[in-house]
């Protein structure tokens, strides 16, 4: 009675362990993080989430017998006192073959499917694929895609169900574009260009981020990937061929902030980096369509009239070290070049 | 073993003491000594850099340090707890045990000895004067190009970096061949190769890995230092070079780099295990083999680390599958040691709990290595926290407690004191939960997305919970190392009466006195077998006379020389005057002094 009584509280005082484990195991799922890779929703990540289910398998499979014979020897030949000198074994050679061969023959499961993978994911999609342009700059990312005569800066469109090949290279330093959701991560680097190519699955508006240390914001050098249904991505392409909205024409009435703001823009100098025009690209990103963005200053903030005001009248207090300098944009002139910005739909 | 020494106890000379004798000493132990304490300073140095880290990214979008100073102290903290902490905390072993594992009085080359330590030491310097100038090097310990090139890093941070890597370098060259030269021409009587201890067969690994890839890391370094300095463009990519060559020249020092930094720990954990189980080591030949062969697979790895860079699918297939193979000699490793307890009366005391914390948390790092093995995987895990995860569980969880269980165990060797054990208890278990609780984690936390080298992450991203998990863990960490501290300040004022064989120990250097004479070996032993000091107590029928302390009377050993210390001022000089550019007139200064001392060196007499 009382052993049970002992073997109560112990499990009693287990029990907050346990449930904090419970805890941690929820907290770590999947589901719960946009940016995870456990979830792939891509050809080209299932390849990889597949190889590395096996490895996870065999992994684990190593690890429970490997620590369990550790724990059971470490309990079933723990000194007891006045034991005699144990048996002085040297070795044993048969053990030994046999504990090399095993592994041997686990990585031969895990090398396998991996150099199958490997092949596989070489292979270049065909003619139909989506062609894009990625070029890497300090710290923001540019998508052209030739065929349409986009270029777009920060939020990657695509089509869901057709494959997309991606053409990359840098315009600085080495950086790593990277589809978590999709695909995998492939460095961009000067004078070279790489390649990556996947087939979004699952429509959605997913986040991203450069994934090679690339200086000083490199911690905010985000993007979005946006998958759209064909229909969908294709009215955005059209849409994005036509020239930006514009407030000068004097025969009509503009709201005048709207005026203003188109005039800032020029006037402050935005138009010496930032095209509004879809096909030119300039030294900054591309701002065709900025008010249609999910996200600004590449990726890290919500666009919002409030976030948009507080990028642009401040940029180095949110990216120090960022191109754009801080222009002492009073907070009039602000509301006129964030309604002018936020207009182009 | 011959123990009839010249018995004129006690009226053995006082050894010298003062700042002098230490500043001109060429006794290996002090040496050890003096390398284990800069180590350990750095250590914690590094381990501080790592709590702020922790603490910015405690909750998203922190701004408790900018981006910044987030960079520079990623940078420190891996350049810092690679080459200023976990390597010399090496050499500290290298320094004091070899020479005493083979049965001799001292290194091959004495006054070289002190010259690395005295090269080490002001490269550790050199590298953290940055911090003062408010330019700590910010490009990764990896330092890519063109990242680091005068165009993208104008500042004089990465100059810290180039050239305090580079004299660095010449500390970890210097005593590598000493080492080796040790070993192969210094080993007593009767100590054949494949008699030698497993911490000095790994170490001896360890230094022929050092002279193979250390310098490639040179040539590098040169390169990148001469593009900044003088503009020319062998990582320039407009000029012609290419970054991609940094990585490879990088890697293949930088992936035998790991091979150094573990193969100490393991030969530690090889002598602790064995003396604990009250067992000889299992399967002695393959652990020496298996060691060989980790170091030389680790030589045809390196563009693991550059799956992402797109080099074909031959390159990574190769690479990929040359990397599993090293699995095979490393389970080798882990089943000889579980070969080596089982059967054995297991002595739970602090070195072993270290040496068993060490296996336990290294088959982590060695099985999730194996996951990014496959470049498929690692295109996803490759540059995010599952790596970050990985190699703390292979160098924190292998190394450090290596190293741990290392310091517990020789502690009374060379201080002549028993660290307390039962702090040393609660030391584990501080350090055991709180690296897991810091650690295991991050594999979460990659594997869900999120990158390594960010200093903010957003709300959105949902990383805010596993990251506060990681930092209590880290002050966990910090927690277990102020037991050790308050340990060893608690064991220093006690007196030093540990005597000269604690444990039961197999090896030589528990046959002379805590801590040993200057000399070492009244008389040099002669070796039987593989636990000489095993075979003379079964041989005397148990335990052995506690060895007395002897007149070093008619002992030849080296001068104390201040040389040593004068050219390794003048070596850090040259090189420093290329912090900034190229000053001629540091150059020179350099010049003149590294002159005066190698002339005045050679001429000294040696002893």
């Amino acid at each position: 009675m009382p052993d049970r009584m002992v073997s109560g509280r112990r499990l009693f005082a287990w029990a907050p362990a346990l449930a904090a484990l419970a805890f941690a195991l929820v907290a770590c799922a999947p589901e719960h993080f946009p940016q995870t890779t456990l979830l792939p929703r891509g050809d080209f990540g299932r390849m990889g989430d597949q190889v590395f289910r096996k490895t996870v398998f065999w992994a684990t499979v190593v690890f429970v017998l490997v620590e369990g014979a550790l724990l059971f020897a470490m309990w079933k030949f723990r000194a007891r006192p006045g034991a005699p000198e144990p048996a002085q074994t040297h070795g044993n050679t048969l053990l030994e073959i046999v504990w090399t061969m095993i592994p041997a023959f686990i990585l031969a499961m895990i090398a396998v499917p991996t150099v199958r993978t490997i092949f596989r994911q070489a292979q270049r999609p065909g003619p139909e694929a989506l062609q894009v342009e990625v070029i890497g700059h300090q710290w923001w990312w540019e998508f052209r895609y030739p065929a349409l005569g986009i270029v777009t800066a920060n939020e990657l469109h695509v089509p869901v169900g057709r494959p997309v090949n991606l053409e990359m290279t840098t315009a600085d330093v080495i950086h790593s574009f990277w589809l978590p959701q999709f695909a995998g991560k492939r460095d961009v680097m000067p004078n070279r260009h790489s390649n990556l190519w996947f087939t979004a699955e699952v429509v959605g508006n997913y986040p991203a981020q450069c994934v090679e240390f690339c200086g000083q914001q490199h911690g905010r050098m985000a993007y979005r990937i946006v998958v759209q249904p064909a229909d969908s991505f294709d009215a955005w392409a059209a849409n994005f061929n036509r020239p930006p909205r514009t407030y000068t024409d004097t025969t009509v009435q503009h709201d005048p902030l709207l005026v203003q703001g188109e005039q800032l823009f020029t006037q402050k100098g935005c138009v010496g980096c930032h095209s509004m025009y879809p096909a030119l690209p300039l030294a900054g990103p591309n701002l065709h369509h900025i008010g249609s963005r999910s996200h600004i200053a590449a990726g890290t903030l919500v666009n919002t009239d409030e976030n948009l005001a507080r990028w642009i009248q401040n940029p180095q207090g949110w990216k120090a070290g960022v191109l754009m300098p801080n222009l002492g944009l009073t907070d009039e002139e602000t509301r006129a070049l964030v309604a002018y910005l936020r207009s182009q739909q | 073993m011959a123990t009839t020494a010249v018995e004129r106890a006690p009226a053995y000379p006082a050894e010298a003491t003062g700042i002098w004798s230490w500043l001109t000493t060429v006794d290996h132990k002090r040496i050890g000594i003096l390398y284990g304490a800069t180590a350990f300073l750095c250590f914690l140095l590094g381990g501080i850099e790592a709590v702020v880290i922790r603490l910015q990214l405690w909750r998203p979008e922190n701004t408790l340090v900018s981006a910044e100073h987030f960079n520079q102290l990623f940078t420190m903290h891996g350049t810092t707890m690679i080459f200023l902490g976990v390597m010399p905390l090496s050499a500290m072993f290298f320094n004091y045990i070899i020479p005493l594992h083979v049965g001799a009085r001292d290194v091959a080359f004495p006054r070289l000895n002190a010259f690395s330590y005295w090269v080490f030491l002001s490269g550790a310097i050199l590298l953290n004067l940055s911090w003062f100038f408010g330019a700590a090097p910010n490009g990764g310990w990896f330092g890519y190009a063109n990242l680091t090139t005068k165009q993208y890093s104008p500042g004089l941070n990465i100059d810290f970096w180039t050239v305090g890597l580079q004299v660095l370098g010449i500390a970890s060259l210097a005593a590598a061949v000493n080492f080796f030269v040790t070993v192969i021409n210094l080993r007593t009587k009767g100590m054949r190769m494949m008699y030698l201890p497993m911490f000095t067969w790994m170490s001896f690994i360890t230094q022929i890995l050092l002279l193979l890839a250390f310098p490639v890391i040179t040539v590098a370094l040169v390169f990148l230092m001469i593009d900044r300095s003088f503009g020319t463009s062998f990582f320039v990519p407009s000029g012609g070079g290419d970054p991609v060559l940094w990585q490879h020249l990088f890697w293949i020092f930088g992936h035998p780099e790991v091979y150094i930094l573990i193969l100490p720990a393991f030969g530690i954990v090889s002598e602790v295990l064995p003396v604990f189980a009250r067992k000889p080591l299992f399967g002695y030949a393959a652990m020496v083999f298996s060691g060989a062969f980790i170091a030389f697979l680790g030589f045809g790895v390196w563009a693991h680390h550059m799956f992402a860079a797109g080099m074909g699918p031959f390159a990574d297939a190769f690479f990929s599958l040359a990397t599993m193979m090293i699995a095979v000699p490393t389970g080798v490793k882990i089943f000889n040691w579980l070969g080596t307890i089982w059967g054995g009366q297991i002595q739970y005391r602090a070195p072993m709990l270290f040496a068993l914390g060490m296996i336990a948390l290294f088959i982590i790092g060695g099985l999730s290595g194996v996951m990014h093995a496959s470049p498929p995987a690692d295109l996803q895990q490759t540059d995010t926290y599952f790596i970050v995860a990985h190699f703390h569980y292979v160098l924190f969880g292998g190394s450090i407690f290596g190293l741990t269980a290392g310091a517990y165990y020789w502690w009374p060797k060379m201080f002549g004191r028993m660290l307390d054990e039962r702090l040393g208890k609660v030391h584990f278990w501080l350090m055991f939960i709180g690296m897991n609780l810091t650690f295991f984690p991050m594999h979460f936390l990659g594997l869900n997305g999120m990158p390594r080298r960010v200093y903010t992450y957003t709300a959105e991203s949902n990383f805010t919970f596993l990251n506060q998990v990681q930092t209590v863990g880290a002050l966990l960490l910090v927690a277990a190392f102020t037991v050790f501290i308050v340990n060893v300040i608690r064991t220093w004022r006690r007196p030093a009466d540990a005597p000269a064989d604690p444990w039961n120990g197999a090896t030589l250097e528990w046959s002379i006195p805590s801590p040993p004479q200057a000399f070492n070996f009244p008389e040099l032993p002669e070796v039987h077998g593989r636990d000489p000091l095993w075979e003379e107590k079964r041989r005397r029928g148990g335990t052995l006379p506690e060895p007395r302390r002897v007149s070093g009377a008619g002992i030849h050993m080296p001068n104390p020389s201040i040389r040593p210390l004068i050219t390794a001022v003048g070596a850090t000089l040259v090189l420093a005057g290329f912090i900034g550019g190229s000053h001629l007139w540091v150059h020179l200064l350099g010049l003149a002094i590294l002159f005066y001392g190698v002339y005045s060196w050679v001429f000294e007499p040696a002893g």
